[in-house]
């Protein structure tokens, strides 16, 4: 699987095993001074000035402190985030943050999140990075906010800043004098940057931080408040539907909508090339326009799709990018023992329960688009693009959407509406995706295989790993109009930007390839496809969920074949402390290792850092296997949790649960369905998930909280090491490995019967 | 015209009859609990209960609707005011995006009127339609035990 040095692609070559979260790099070859930073993550590279690289998170981007935290004579606090909610809760976890270093209570607060309009700019809500980019951000923001503030005051009042005392936006003198952050802000400049350098609080002291505060959007969500882009009625608004291609490149050859014009409350059929919406008064209308549209319209057949059967081998040809992530070659003891293994992943769909929607409306030369998508200001400028505007003539304003999971039809959605809206002046115009839609048109999670092969000596350390992986793009982020679809639809097409790997450390197809685990000799390989034909991007974890599967399935292999117990065998091949006590803490509430199994049941261990860099989970499983089905049930789950700092327990446990959950549904269950014509998986019926009855018995979160460490993702982190752990529990229950996802279902009936 | 009790109120409505009930709640009546997910009958996300039965409001046309009361999330309480499994809801976070949310409280609605204690069985079986991506399932469950006094799940 090694591929010759010379196909190397040197000018993507990165440190390995790096634990920085930004990558350096210089625009001058050979110039020392003029370094910039480029924080590598999904979507476009942010380049950070010279002069704000020591800040924390996202003051790095927005260094002025008055674009967090905006206070007024009156007194009323506002704190802005750029990054939005996604259903995670980590609005109210960020608001938490803010609350503690200002030393007020959460209600005194007003919180708002992205808007182009009004909040800074920090790129996307995705990767596990909010409470990391954002959550520092505010922190020391508000903490040098709160230092300013006594500051002045202690001036106007003329005593020690030391004597203070700050409670709930109010600063009192031993002597009982006081003044209100109201008072004070008269006497205080916020516009100005950031320091390195905060007066933090002492964790010790923290009365918000670390509590399991109660999400602010809930109460509207369980009681039917609007709490939803889908939800929002503006004044005069009406109802547009899209008619999309059946397949991907299919040209619109004819098109009869006289009769559809002539249907109740139909206003208006917008056509632009292949790009057709009708716009009705009334929703249903809408949708009965749009099915009546659909069959007026004929459409060429499109471009053909891979073969299922044959997709993975044709990763391996159409990979032009070979980039070495890894290559380390230290002494190492002769080995004994050699194994090697394929593992396989399939197209999988985020699923959405809400298909994406958006309403747009373009009123005197200004167009402002409400949103569900993750990054409100690389959309806004993509939207520009497409609409040959101004930024500054359009505002994107974040409004929750379903749960996204990753890069779904979010942005999409949103450019449909603006289109019809730009047809439409004066209109308020809502567009909801239909559940085909929504399927046909998302942007899977590639493709992927892997292969791995190492080596055991005679003590059963491993002595050398060589791991390649093969996947095509995770990451299609907003980065120009061309990746818009609608943009891509109309009579002249945008072109989407051509598609390019993410490097490490973070990693997009390659994420987690390197294993945090001890190998003197460690070669790692990304394969890089950007030609792969159906649609892909971003989903929860990207490549991590296959890699962390990959690797942890083959050190269970690994301990299997030292006869090692598979968590002592992680242990002593971990050097770094904290794997160890998420491992250790698992293992002992699990019960590892576990007694004497029933028939058909078995139990299996994994763990993961995410990244490398965010969280660390350590999860142990129980499965139960019905041999004659080969359907599998998770029974129970323990997982043991270090995401630095904790800010609010019962998210971080919420977001781990339900990762649990997801992954188990996605790595048991999930395959997107296609041919060479058509993706086929258009409905629940076609793509089934998790549903109640294959839900476990008790999923436990432990958590382990580390007080003045960095904030550390939490809500992408379960997603790889739940994968490894049933794959191991499954070979503990059947004495079969299974190394293509999914893995329950007819494929392991038939390994059960060979 | 359409005749429709929803919540205890009549309302007339001049909407065409074949209109699935769920785009009659959401846009003239203005009640956004119950949601669009699929059209199709197979996620819940419109689930509303018709006399007293769980329904998916998506497929039922409001012609067939006649003189049966329809009840949504916004008859059990208010964010001030929550009804017993809203707050259960929120006692339990039992939310992650929260979209399906009102459907599975209302299919849970129609199980607990009808049985007050169901065992673990009865309750999965009964929520088995309704589907949640975020996977939020077991606080979703142990919300609605709570409320009909249930202790854990053990087999």
């Amino acid at each position: 699987m090694s591929t010759p040095d010379d196909t190397l692609d040197q000018g993507r070559r990165r440190f390995m095993l790096s634990g920085a979260l930004v990558v350096g790099f210089s625009l001058l070859p050979g110039a020392n001074v003029l370094a910039q930073e480029v924080i590598a993550d999904e979507g476009a590279a942010v380049k950070i000035a010279k002069e704000t690289q020591m800040l924390a998170g996202s003051l790095k981007t927005n260094p002025y402190l008055d674009a967090w935290i905006k206070i007024d004579p009156n007194g009323l606090v506002t704190v802005f985030t750029g990054k939005v909610e996604l259903g995670t809760g980590v609005r109210t976890a960020l608001l938490q943050v803010a609350a503690e270093e200002l030393d007020m209570a959460p209600s005194l607060i007003k919180f708002l999140t992205a808007d182009t309009g009004l909040s800074p700019d920090e790129g996307l809500t995705a990767g596990s990075h909010t409470i990391a980019d954002s959550g520092s951000a505010l922190l020391n923001a508000a903490a040098q906010v709160r230092g300013l503030l006594v500051d002045a005051a202690a001036q106007q009042l003329g005593v020690d800043a030391a004597t203070l005392v700050v409670r709930d936006a109010r600063i009192t003198a031993p002597d009982g004098r006081s003044m209100t952050y109201g008072d004070t802000v008269q006497h205080v400049d916020l516009h100005r940057n950031a320091l390195p350098v905060s007066p933090l609080k002492d964790p010790k002291s923290f009365k918000v931080i670390g509590t399991s505060m109660q999400r602010l959007d809930i109460p509207a969500k369980v009681t039917g408040g609007v709490a939803y882009v889908q939800d929002m009625q503006l004044p005069g608004m009406v109802h547009a539907r899209a008619v999309l291609p059946p397949s991907y490149g299919a040209t619109l050859l004819e098109m009869n909508d006289q009769t559809v014009l002539k249907m109740p409350g139909v206003l208006k059929i917008v056509r632009d090339g292949n790009f057709v919406s009708v716009v009705a008064t009334d929703e249903w209308q809408a949708i009965l326009a749009q099915r009546a549209l659909s069959a007026a319209c004929k459409w060429s057949a499109g471009r053909a799709l891979p073969d299922p059967a044959t997709v993975h081998q044709q990763l391996k040809t159409l990979a032009t990018q070979n980039i070495e992530i890894a290559n380390k070659r230290d002494p190492a003891a002769p080995a004994v023992k050699t194994l090697g293994a394929t593992y396989i992943k399939r197209y999988l769909m985020h699923g959405s329960i809400g298909p994406s929607c958006s309403i747009a409306v373009f009123d005197n030369d200004l167009m402002t688009v409400w949103t569900h998508s993750q990054g409100v200001y690389p959309l806004r400028d993509a939207l520009a693009e497409m609409l040959s505007m101004p930024k500054e003539k359009l505002r994107c304003i974040h409004t929750e959407g379903s749960g996204c999971y990753g890069h779904n039809g979010a942005d999409d959605v949103a450019a449909h509406a603006a289109l019809v809206a730009r047809a439409m002046p004066g209109k308020p115009i809502r567009v909801q995706y239909m559940r085909d839609q929504e399927n046909l048109w998302d942007l899977f999670t590639p493709a992927m295989i892997t292969e791995v092969k190492a080596s055991l000596d005679a003590q059963g350390n491993i002595v050398d790993w060589d791991y390649a992986l093969w996947s095509s793009s995770h990451n299609e982020r907003i980065v120009n109009a061309g990746r818009l679809m609608p943009a891509t639809l109309l009579s002249k097409p945008f072109v989407s930007a051509p598609s390019v790997p993410m490097v490490q450390p973070e990693g997009g197809g390659d994420r987690n390839a390197i294993p945090l685990y001890r190998l003197p000799v460690v070669h790692v390989m990304n394969h890089f496809s950007p030609t792969m034909p159906l649609r892909t991007s971003a989903m929860r974890s990207l490549g991590a969920h296959t890699n962390v599967f990959a690797i942890e399935s083959f050190m269970d292999e690994l301990a299997f074949a030292a006869h090692i117990d598979p968590v002592k065998f992680r242990l002593k091949h971990l050097d770094d402390t904290r794997a160890q006590d998420v491992i250790r803490l698992t293992a002992q509430k699990f019960g590892w290792p576990h007694p004497p199994r029933k028939r058909n049941h078995g139990v299996g261990f994994a763990f993961g850092k995410y990244k490398n860099l965010m969280a660390y989970v350590a999860i142990a499983v129980e499965v139960s296997v019905e041999r004659e089905t080969g359907q599998v049930r998770l029974e129970r789950a323990v997982a043991s949790v270090d995401t630095g700092q904790i800010v609010n327990p019962d998210g971080i446990r919420n977001q781990i649960e339900g990762g649990i959950l997801q992954s188990s549904s996605w790595t048991l269950f999930e395959e997107l369905k296609y041919d060479t014509q058509q993706i086929r998986s258009f409905d629940w019926s076609s793509y089934p998930i998790l549903r109640f009855s294959a839900v476990p018995d008790s999923v436990e979160v432990h958590l382990i909280d580390r007080p003045g460490m960095p904030f550390l993702g939490t809500a992408e982190a379960a997603m790889g090491p739940t994968a490894g752990a049933i794959a191991n529990a499954l070979f503990d229950a059947t004495g079969q490995r299974l190394r293509q996802m999914p893995l329950a279902g007819d494929g392991l009936r038939q390994v059960i019967d060979a | 015209m359409i005749k429709l009790t929803v919540n205890g109120i009549e309302h007339e409505l001049d909407i065409d009859p074949s209109m699935p009930l769920l785009y009659a709640l959401r846009n003239p009546l203005q009640l956004h609990g119950a949601k669009f997910g699929c059209g199709l009958g197979q996620c819940g996300a419109c689930t509303v209960i018709v006399d007293d039965r769980a329904v998916f409001s998506c497929l039922l046309p409001v012609s067939a609707i006649g003189n049966r009361r329809v009840r949504t999330i916004e008859s059990l309480g208010t964010g001030d005011k929550p009804g017993k499994l809203q707050q259960a809801f929120i006692d339990h976070q039992a939310a992650q995006c929260g979209y399906c949310i009102a459907g599975m409280i209302m299919r849970a609605t129609a199980l607990l009127e009808k049985t007050p204690h169901p065992t673990e069985a009865q309750l999965r079986e009964h929520m088995e339609p309704n589907l949640c991506r975020c996977s939020t399932h077991m606080r979703i469950l142990a919300a609605i035990r709570q409320v009909a006094g249930m202790t854990e799940a053990t087999q």
